[in-house]
Protein backbone atom coordinates (compact mmCIF):
# COMPACT_ATOMS: atom_id res chain seq x y z
CA UNK A 1 0.00 0.00 0.00
CA UNK A 2 2.90 2.66 1.06
CA UNK A 3 4.56 1.63 -2.45
CA UNK A 4 1.31 2.35 -4.28
CA UNK A 5 0.74 5.61 -2.17
CA UNK A 6 4.39 6.85 -3.02
CA UNK A 7 3.96 6.40 -6.93
CA UNK A 8 0.86 8.03 -6.85
CA UNK A 9 1.80 11.06 -4.73
CA UNK A 10 5.39 11.57 -6.53
CA UNK A 11 3.00 11.84 -9.90
CA UNK A 12 0.30 14.08 -8.62
CA UNK A 13 2.51 16.23 -6.50
CA UNK A 14 3.72 17.93 -9.92
CA UNK A 15 -0.19 18.59 -10.84
CA UNK A 16 -0.73 19.75 -7.65
CA UNK A 17 1.36 22.53 -7.09
CA UNK A 18 0.49 23.28 -10.48
CA UNK A 19 -2.60 23.87 -9.90
CA UNK A 20 -1.92 25.49 -6.52
CA UNK A 21 -0.79 28.38 -8.25
CA UNK A 22 -2.84 28.89 -10.59
CA UNK A 23 -5.64 29.07 -8.13
CA UNK A 24 -3.72 31.63 -6.73
CA UNK A 25 -3.23 33.58 -10.09
CA UNK A 26 -6.80 33.57 -11.22
CA UNK A 27 -8.12 34.32 -7.35
CA UNK A 28 -9.46 37.50 -8.36
CA UNK A 29 -11.63 36.32 -11.81
CA UNK A 30 -15.20 35.55 -11.81
CA UNK A 31 -16.21 31.93 -12.49
CA UNK A 32 -12.57 30.43 -12.41
CA UNK A 33 -13.73 27.41 -10.16
CA UNK A 34 -15.37 26.17 -13.80
CA UNK A 35 -12.98 27.12 -16.01
CA UNK A 36 -9.82 25.35 -13.32
CA UNK A 37 -12.32 22.26 -12.50
CA UNK A 38 -12.56 21.84 -15.85
CA UNK A 39 -9.14 21.79 -17.13
CA UNK A 40 -8.78 19.20 -14.18
CA UNK A 41 -12.07 17.16 -15.45
CA UNK A 42 -10.73 17.55 -19.26
CA UNK A 43 -6.80 16.25 -18.01
CA UNK A 44 -8.39 13.12 -16.10
CA UNK A 45 -10.13 12.55 -19.26
CA UNK A 46 -7.16 12.72 -21.45
CA UNK A 47 -5.17 10.92 -18.97
CA UNK A 48 -7.00 7.66 -19.64
CA UNK A 49 -6.90 7.95 -23.28
CA UNK A 50 -3.43 7.92 -23.49
CA UNK A 51 -3.53 5.44 -20.77
CA UNK A 52 -5.22 3.27 -22.97
CA UNK A 53 -3.16 4.10 -26.46
CA UNK A 54 -0.01 4.36 -24.48
CA UNK A 55 1.47 1.01 -26.83
CA UNK A 56 0.33 2.82 -29.85
CA UNK A 57 1.61 6.60 -28.67
CA UNK A 58 5.11 5.36 -27.98
CA UNK A 59 5.33 3.52 -31.00
CA UNK A 60 4.81 6.92 -33.19
CA UNK A 61 7.97 8.76 -34.28
CA UNK A 62 10.33 5.43 -34.77
CA UNK A 63 9.50 4.85 -31.16
CA UNK A 64 9.81 7.95 -29.31
CA UNK A 65 6.39 8.96 -29.34
CA UNK A 66 6.02 9.18 -25.88
CA UNK A 67 9.11 11.37 -25.15
CA UNK A 68 7.76 13.55 -28.47
CA UNK A 69 4.19 13.89 -27.10
CA UNK A 70 5.68 14.89 -23.66
CA UNK A 71 7.66 17.69 -25.19
CA UNK A 72 4.26 18.53 -27.67
CA UNK A 73 2.29 19.45 -24.71
CA UNK A 74 5.00 20.57 -22.55
CA UNK A 75 5.47 23.27 -25.15
CA UNK A 76 1.73 24.26 -25.46
CA UNK A 77 1.37 24.66 -21.35
CA UNK A 78 4.42 26.80 -22.28
CA UNK A 79 2.36 29.02 -24.72
CA UNK A 80 -0.51 29.52 -22.27
CA UNK A 81 1.76 29.95 -19.43
CA UNK A 82 3.77 32.95 -21.21
CA UNK A 83 0.50 34.24 -22.97
CA UNK A 84 -0.92 34.55 -19.46
CA UNK A 85 2.06 36.57 -18.25
CA UNK A 86 2.17 39.19 -21.08
CA UNK A 87 -1.87 39.06 -20.99
CA UNK A 88 -1.59 40.02 -17.34
CA UNK A 89 1.19 42.70 -17.98
CA UNK A 90 -1.69 44.36 -20.01
CA UNK A 91 -4.67 43.74 -17.96
CA UNK A 92 -3.58 43.15 -14.57
CA UNK A 93 -4.20 46.07 -12.97
CA UNK A 94 -7.88 46.09 -14.25
CA UNK A 95 -8.75 43.02 -12.75
CA UNK A 96 -6.75 43.94 -9.75
CA UNK A 97 -8.78 47.26 -9.25
CA UNK A 98 -12.38 48.15 -9.65
CA UNK A 99 -12.45 47.64 -13.09
CA UNK A 100 -12.83 43.87 -12.70
CA UNK A 101 -16.54 43.41 -13.21
CA UNK A 102 -16.43 45.99 -16.58
CA UNK A 103 -17.11 44.07 -19.41
CA UNK A 104 -13.92 44.14 -21.49
CA UNK A 105 -12.05 42.98 -18.55
CA UNK A 106 -14.02 39.78 -17.79
CA UNK A 107 -14.55 38.63 -21.78
CA UNK A 108 -10.56 38.89 -21.86
CA UNK A 109 -10.33 37.48 -18.05
CA UNK A 110 -12.70 34.44 -19.88
CA UNK A 111 -8.99 33.85 -22.36
CA UNK A 112 -6.51 34.13 -19.66
CA UNK A 113 -8.21 31.83 -17.79
CA UNK A 114 -8.82 29.26 -20.98
CA UNK A 115 -4.99 29.78 -21.65
CA UNK A 116 -4.73 28.40 -17.82
CA UNK A 117 -7.65 25.72 -17.86
CA UNK A 118 -5.17 24.48 -20.58
CA UNK A 119 -2.20 24.50 -18.20
CA UNK A 120 -4.13 22.73 -15.42
CA UNK A 121 -5.54 19.86 -17.86
CA UNK A 122 -1.93 19.39 -19.55
CA UNK A 123 -0.51 18.81 -15.99
CA UNK A 124 -3.06 16.40 -15.24
CA UNK A 125 -2.89 14.52 -18.67
CA UNK A 126 1.22 14.25 -18.22
CA UNK A 127 1.15 12.63 -14.55
CA UNK A 128 -2.06 11.28 -14.86
CA UNK A 129 -1.79 8.83 -17.55
CA UNK A 130 0.91 6.77 -15.37
CA UNK A 131 -1.12 6.91 -12.49
CA UNK A 132 -3.63 5.38 -14.50
CA UNK A 133 -1.58 2.85 -16.19
CA UNK A 134 -0.19 1.88 -12.39
CA UNK A 135 -3.86 1.76 -10.64
CA UNK A 136 -5.25 -0.53 -14.25
CA UNK A 137 -2.03 -2.84 -14.11
CA UNK A 138 -3.13 -3.25 -10.27
CA UNK A 139 -6.72 -4.04 -10.60
CA UNK A 140 -6.35 -6.19 -13.81
CA UNK A 141 -3.91 -8.31 -12.03
CA UNK A 142 -6.88 -9.16 -9.43
CA UNK A 143 -4.56 -10.10 -6.38
CA UNK A 144 -5.01 -9.99 -2.82
CA UNK A 145 -3.38 -6.76 -2.65
CA UNK A 146 -5.10 -5.47 -5.04
CA UNK A 147 -7.10 -3.21 -2.79
CA UNK A 148 -4.18 -2.33 -0.85
CA UNK A 149 -2.91 -1.12 -3.78
CA UNK A 150 -6.33 0.87 -4.62
CA UNK A 151 -6.37 2.39 -1.32
CA UNK A 152 -2.43 3.44 -1.00
CA UNK A 153 -2.82 5.26 -4.96
CA UNK A 154 -6.15 6.83 -3.40
CA UNK A 155 -4.08 8.16 -0.58
CA UNK A 156 -1.42 9.52 -3.01
CA UNK A 157 -4.39 11.53 -5.11
CA UNK A 158 -5.53 13.04 -1.52
CA UNK A 159 -2.01 13.60 -0.68
CA UNK A 160 -1.31 15.15 -3.95
CA UNK A 161 -4.84 17.92 -3.40
CA UNK A 162 -2.74 18.56 -0.05
CA UNK A 163 -0.14 19.56 -1.94
CA UNK A 164 -2.40 22.05 -3.87
CA UNK A 165 -4.22 23.51 -1.37
CA UNK A 166 -0.93 24.39 0.78
CA UNK A 167 0.27 25.84 -2.29
CA UNK A 168 -2.74 27.86 -2.84
CA UNK A 169 -3.09 28.80 0.97
CA UNK A 170 0.13 29.70 1.26
CA UNK A 171 0.26 32.04 -1.75
CA UNK A 172 -2.64 33.55 -0.53
CA UNK A 173 -0.97 34.75 2.35
CA UNK A 174 1.43 36.80 0.68
CA UNK A 175 0.10 41.09 0.76
CA UNK A 176 -2.11 41.62 -2.78
CA UNK A 177 0.46 44.06 -4.18
CA UNK A 178 3.63 41.53 -3.71
CA UNK A 179 1.20 38.30 -4.97
CA UNK A 180 0.84 39.54 -8.28
CA UNK A 181 4.79 39.90 -8.81
CA UNK A 182 5.39 36.65 -7.30
CA UNK A 183 2.94 35.15 -8.97
CA UNK A 184 4.12 36.37 -12.44
CA UNK A 185 7.53 35.36 -11.75
CA UNK A 186 6.34 31.90 -10.55
CA UNK A 187 4.97 31.18 -14.10
CA UNK A 188 7.48 32.95 -15.79
CA UNK A 189 9.89 30.26 -14.38
CA UNK A 190 7.62 27.51 -14.58
CA UNK A 191 7.19 28.01 -18.11
CA UNK A 192 10.94 28.56 -18.42
CA UNK A 193 11.32 25.13 -16.47
CA UNK A 194 8.37 23.33 -18.64
CA UNK A 195 10.65 24.62 -21.66
CA UNK A 196 13.62 22.76 -20.85
CA UNK A 197 12.19 19.89 -19.49
CA UNK A 198 10.37 19.71 -23.26
CA UNK A 199 14.21 20.29 -24.21
CA UNK A 200 15.17 17.60 -22.45
CA UNK A 201 12.79 15.01 -23.83
CA UNK A 202 13.30 15.89 -27.50
CA UNK A 203 17.37 15.00 -26.59
CA UNK A 204 15.94 11.46 -25.84
CA UNK A 205 14.49 11.46 -28.20
CA UNK A 206 17.79 12.33 -30.22
CA UNK A 207 15.37 14.93 -31.72
CA UNK A 208 17.76 17.60 -30.55
CA UNK A 209 21.43 16.68 -30.41
CA UNK A 210 23.19 20.60 -30.62
CA UNK A 211 24.64 21.63 -27.29
CA UNK A 212 24.21 18.28 -25.53
CA UNK A 213 26.55 18.44 -23.46
CA UNK A 214 26.17 18.27 -19.46
CA UNK A 215 27.40 21.72 -18.14
CA UNK A 216 27.18 20.26 -14.65
CA UNK A 217 26.09 17.33 -12.29
CA UNK A 218 25.02 18.79 -8.83
CA UNK A 219 23.80 15.61 -8.15
CA UNK A 220 26.02 15.31 -5.04
CA UNK A 221 24.37 18.52 -3.90
CA UNK A 222 20.57 18.20 -4.60
CA UNK A 223 19.15 15.26 -6.65
CA UNK A 224 16.85 15.66 -8.99
CA UNK A 225 14.44 12.89 -8.17
CA UNK A 226 14.81 13.94 -4.20
CA UNK A 227 12.01 15.05 -2.23
CA UNK A 228 13.22 18.64 -3.13
CA UNK A 229 15.06 18.11 -5.94
CA UNK A 230 11.61 17.27 -7.58
CA UNK A 231 9.62 20.31 -6.03
CA UNK A 232 12.03 22.73 -7.53
CA UNK A 233 12.17 20.48 -10.59
CA UNK A 234 8.83 21.71 -11.32
CA UNK A 235 8.57 25.02 -9.81
CA UNK A 236 11.65 26.44 -10.85
CA UNK A 237 13.04 23.60 -13.75
CA UNK A 238 15.81 22.36 -11.60
CA UNK A 239 17.72 19.31 -12.70
CA UNK A 240 21.24 18.08 -11.30
CA UNK A 241 22.42 17.30 -15.00
CA UNK A 242 21.01 20.19 -16.93
CA UNK A 243 22.75 20.51 -21.05
CA UNK A 244 23.80 23.17 -22.60
CA UNK A 245 20.42 23.17 -24.93
CA UNK A 246 18.21 22.90 -21.47
CA UNK A 247 19.98 25.99 -19.84
CA UNK A 248 20.11 28.33 -23.65
CA UNK A 249 15.96 26.94 -23.64
CA UNK A 250 15.46 27.90 -20.08
CA UNK A 251 17.18 31.65 -20.54
CA UNK A 252 15.40 31.87 -23.72
CA UNK A 253 11.98 31.55 -22.67
CA UNK A 254 12.60 33.96 -19.44
CA UNK A 255 13.91 36.67 -21.58
CA UNK A 256 11.03 36.24 -23.95
CA UNK A 257 8.49 36.72 -21.16
CA UNK A 258 10.50 39.56 -19.98
CA UNK A 259 10.65 41.42 -23.69
CA UNK A 260 6.70 40.33 -24.33
CA UNK A 261 5.51 41.97 -21.07
CA UNK A 262 7.41 44.98 -21.80
CA UNK A 263 6.53 45.85 -25.08
CA UNK A 264 2.73 44.97 -24.38
CA UNK A 265 2.41 46.08 -21.25
CA UNK A 266 1.01 49.25 -20.55
CA UNK A 267 2.48 50.80 -17.12
CA UNK A 268 -0.81 52.77 -16.13
CA UNK A 269 1.07 54.84 -13.41
CA UNK A 270 3.48 56.03 -16.41
CA UNK A 271 0.43 56.82 -18.92
CA UNK A 272 -0.67 59.52 -16.02
CA UNK A 273 0.85 62.63 -17.79
CA UNK A 274 3.58 63.73 -15.37
CA UNK A 275 2.28 67.38 -14.56
CA UNK A 276 -0.66 68.51 -13.66
CA UNK B 1 -11.78 28.71 -35.33
CA UNK B 2 -7.83 29.35 -34.77
CA UNK B 3 -6.87 32.03 -32.32
CA UNK B 4 -4.18 33.69 -35.03
CA UNK B 5 -1.55 34.17 -32.34
CA UNK B 6 -1.79 30.45 -31.32
CA UNK B 7 -1.57 29.69 -35.01
CA UNK B 8 1.18 31.31 -36.18
CA UNK B 9 3.39 30.13 -32.78
CA UNK B 10 2.13 26.01 -33.73
CA UNK B 11 3.56 27.25 -37.14
CA UNK B 12 6.84 28.08 -35.95
CA UNK B 13 6.99 25.40 -33.06
CA UNK B 14 6.41 22.92 -36.46
CA UNK B 15 9.52 24.71 -37.91
CA UNK B 16 11.76 24.28 -34.98
CA UNK B 17 10.83 21.05 -34.81
CA UNK B 18 11.48 20.09 -38.46
CA UNK B 19 15.18 21.42 -38.38
CA UNK B 20 15.80 19.83 -35.10
CA UNK B 21 14.38 16.49 -37.02
CA UNK B 22 17.20 17.25 -39.81
CA UNK B 23 19.72 17.48 -36.65
CA UNK B 24 18.80 14.63 -35.36
CA UNK B 25 20.07 12.40 -38.40
CA UNK B 26 23.34 13.11 -37.79
CA UNK B 27 23.56 11.26 -34.32
CA UNK B 28 26.53 9.09 -33.62
CA UNK B 29 26.40 5.62 -33.76
CA UNK B 30 24.86 4.23 -31.25
CA UNK B 31 25.43 0.79 -28.59
CA UNK B 32 22.31 -1.74 -29.08
CA UNK B 33 21.23 -3.68 -26.36
CA UNK B 34 18.30 -5.69 -25.92
CA UNK B 35 16.55 -6.33 -22.94
CA UNK B 36 13.53 -7.76 -21.42
CA UNK B 37 11.31 -7.43 -18.99
CA UNK B 38 8.75 -10.65 -17.57
CA UNK B 39 7.45 -11.18 -14.06
CA UNK B 40 8.94 -8.29 -11.97
CA UNK B 41 12.25 -9.41 -13.50
CA UNK B 42 14.98 -7.89 -15.97
CA UNK B 43 16.44 -10.47 -18.63
CA UNK B 44 19.54 -10.44 -18.42
CA UNK B 45 19.59 -8.43 -14.79
CA UNK B 46 22.98 -7.06 -15.98
CA UNK B 47 24.03 -5.15 -19.51
CA UNK B 48 27.20 -3.53 -20.15
CA UNK B 49 27.89 -1.04 -23.06
CA UNK B 50 31.18 0.99 -23.66
CA UNK B 51 32.01 4.39 -22.22
CA UNK B 52 31.66 7.47 -24.36
CA UNK B 53 29.37 6.63 -26.72
CA UNK B 54 25.37 6.67 -26.99
CA UNK B 55 23.62 3.61 -26.02
CA UNK B 56 20.13 2.88 -27.24
CA UNK B 57 18.03 -0.17 -25.44
CA UNK B 58 15.94 -2.06 -26.95
CA UNK B 59 13.35 -3.12 -24.27
CA UNK B 60 10.51 -5.64 -24.85
CA UNK B 61 7.93 -6.08 -22.10
CA UNK B 62 6.74 -9.75 -22.03
CA UNK B 63 4.18 -9.04 -19.16
CA UNK B 64 0.60 -8.12 -19.71
CA UNK B 65 0.81 -5.12 -17.92
CA UNK B 66 2.52 -2.00 -18.03
CA UNK B 67 6.07 -1.12 -16.64
CA UNK B 68 7.68 2.03 -16.45
CA UNK B 69 11.06 1.67 -17.17
CA UNK B 70 13.24 4.11 -14.86
CA UNK B 71 17.01 5.08 -14.14
CA UNK B 72 17.85 8.44 -12.16
CA UNK B 73 21.43 8.07 -12.76
CA UNK B 74 20.60 7.78 -16.51
CA UNK B 75 18.27 10.19 -16.19
CA UNK B 76 15.55 8.27 -18.50
CA UNK B 77 12.02 7.34 -17.70
CA UNK B 78 9.78 6.26 -20.08
CA UNK B 79 6.68 4.06 -19.84
CA UNK B 80 6.43 0.32 -21.67
CA UNK B 81 3.14 -0.74 -22.10
CA UNK B 82 1.78 -4.40 -21.98
CA UNK B 83 2.94 -6.84 -24.53
CA UNK B 84 4.81 -3.96 -26.45
CA UNK B 85 8.31 -3.11 -26.73
CA UNK B 86 10.30 0.53 -26.35
CA UNK B 87 13.20 2.12 -27.42
CA UNK B 88 15.05 4.23 -24.92
CA UNK B 89 18.25 6.14 -25.79
CA UNK B 90 20.91 7.02 -23.05
CA UNK B 91 23.47 9.39 -23.77
CA UNK B 92 26.94 8.98 -23.70
CA UNK B 93 28.03 7.90 -19.98
CA UNK B 94 31.75 7.73 -18.17
CA UNK B 95 32.16 4.39 -16.70
CA UNK B 96 30.19 3.61 -13.92
CA UNK B 97 27.46 1.22 -12.68
CA UNK B 98 23.77 2.51 -13.16
CA UNK B 99 20.78 0.88 -11.71
CA UNK B 100 17.64 0.66 -13.58
CA UNK B 101 14.34 -0.63 -12.15
CA UNK B 102 10.81 -0.74 -13.23
CA UNK B 103 9.11 2.09 -11.49
CA UNK B 104 5.57 0.31 -10.46
CA UNK B 105 7.83 -2.53 -8.67
CA UNK B 106 10.75 -0.56 -7.33
CA UNK B 107 11.91 -3.14 -4.43
CA UNK B 108 11.80 -6.63 -6.79
CA UNK B 109 12.37 -5.36 -10.55
CA UNK B 110 15.64 -4.22 -10.85
CA UNK B 111 18.57 -4.16 -12.96
CA UNK B 112 21.66 -2.37 -14.04
CA UNK B 113 24.24 -1.19 -16.60
CA UNK B 114 27.97 -1.20 -16.67
CA UNK B 115 29.58 1.08 -18.64
CA UNK B 116 33.47 0.02 -19.27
Amino acid sequence: MLAALIIVFREVFEAGLIIGIVLAVTRTVPGRNQWIGGGVVAGVLAACVVAVFAGAISHLFAGMGQEVFNAAILCIAVVMLTWHNVWMARHGSELAGELRAAGQAVVEGKKSLLALAVVVGVAVLREGSEVVLFLYGVLAASEDSSWSVALGGFLGLALGAAVCLLTYFGLLRIPARALFTTTTVLIALLAAGMAAQAAAFLERANWLTALDNVVWDSGWLLSDSSFAGRALHVLIGYTDQPTAMQLLVYVAILLITFVLMRLVGTPVKAAQPART
Amino acid sequence: MLDPRIFSKTVLLATVVCALTAAGAQAQTATEIQLSYKDKKFDPAEISAPANTPIVIKLKNLDAKAMEFESKTLHVEKVVAGNTDATINVRAQKPGRYEFFDEYNEKVARGALVVK
